[in-house]
């Protein structure tokens, strides 16, 4: 266990182990959500209030969650960044920020979509929504931020600490549906509690939910390979590596 | 199955225009995002390679060992 952490610390390990486990996630994440999209498209049965709308759950809801997940990932890379200078981890960050705002943005579009015909409105400055568009916000300031300077490693250290100061909107995000009167509604999924629909409606979602997260681990995983090789260019086993393509 | 046809699948019960244009912008986002870091893999290795052949014909040209 602890070879492994140690192994992916090194651009170089992490190169290799991440070669050998990235078509696995791939093939996960694809074969997830193509089970998770058809059976919630095709054969969850419609919701008795909201009809065949409420099918933008499986959309809408592993967006949120990824969305929410990612900002903490990139918070725990900038720790580990900061504290022990592990490279790769800001690396990861860098890659997993944009994919962080898409998938916000991929949130906050489908919930407005689905907000017409289930609350009359497509927005509404309440907690919740306010506060996934902040999150929004911060991902594109840490990706600025990041751009913003001549010398890299400055742009990696002012983007970490924009990512631990900004990790306090996850839990207001995560309790604004408890803390204040919300127009959205409170969590679908809860560990403690079994999910107030039918499994034929939450079972393709929990799908959708894991194959999301396969997707971005995946991603994460070939765009941080990419990065490797950007940031690597002149050491030795990068050139080696080149060559012998 | 809950649609009898493909026209009532597409129709999704009169949401159409709210269940579609949410699932196709998630769908473009995933897929775009797959294309770029594809794309960003094929051009770097071009770029690395580029260098690499220009490195190797230099240090050759001054009668240096390329490695």
């Amino acid at each position: 266990m602890w070879r492994i952490i140690h192994q992916l610390g090194s651009p170089k390990g992490f190169y290799t182990l991440s070669a050998r486990l990235q078509p696995w996630v791939w093939a996960a994440a694809a074969l997830l959500m193509l089970i998770g999209g058809l059976w919630g498209l095709l054969y969850a049965p419609a919701d008795y209030q909201q009809g065949d709308s409420f099918r933008i759950i499986y959309v809408h809801v592993p967006a949120a969650f990824l969305a929410q997940s990612i900002f903490v990932g990139l918070a725990v890379a900038a720790v580990v960044f900061l504290v022990w200078k592990i490279k790769v981890a800001d690396m990861a960050a860098s890659v997993m920020a944009p994919f962080g705002a898409g998938m916000t943005f991929v949130a906050l579009f489908s919930g407005a979509v689905w907000g017409v015909p289930t609350w009359g409105t497509w927005w509404v400055w309440d907690a919740r929504l306010t506060s996934m568009l902040i999150l929004l916000f911060l991902y594109i300031g840490i990706i600025a931020l990041r751009g913003a300077y001549a010398h890299r490693d400055s742009g990696s250290r002012a983007a970490s600490v924009l990512a631990i100061v900004g990790v306090i909107n996850i839990p207001i995000i995560k309790y604004s549906v408890e803390w204040w009167n919300t127009l959205h509604q409170p969590a679908t999924f809860s560990i403690t509690e079994r999910p107030a629909m039918p499994a034929e409606m939450w079972l393709p979602l929990l799908l959708m939910v894991v194959g999301f997260y396969c997707f971005c681990i995946a991603l994460t995983l070939m765009r941080t390979r990419n990065e490797i090789l950007r940031r690597e260019s002149s050491k030795r086993w990068v050139r080696d590596l080149v060559r012998g393509q | 199955m809950a649609f009898d046809s493909v026209s009532s699948f597409l129709a999704m019960g009169g949401y159409a225009a709210y269940v579609w244009p949410a699932w196709g912008v998630t769908l473009a986002l995933l897929v775009g995002a797959v294309i770029h870091a594809r794309a960003e893999r094929r051009l770097l290795m071009r770029d690395l390679k580029r260098r690499e052949r220009r490195q190797t014909h230099v240090s050759s040209k001054e009668g240096v060992d390329a490695s």
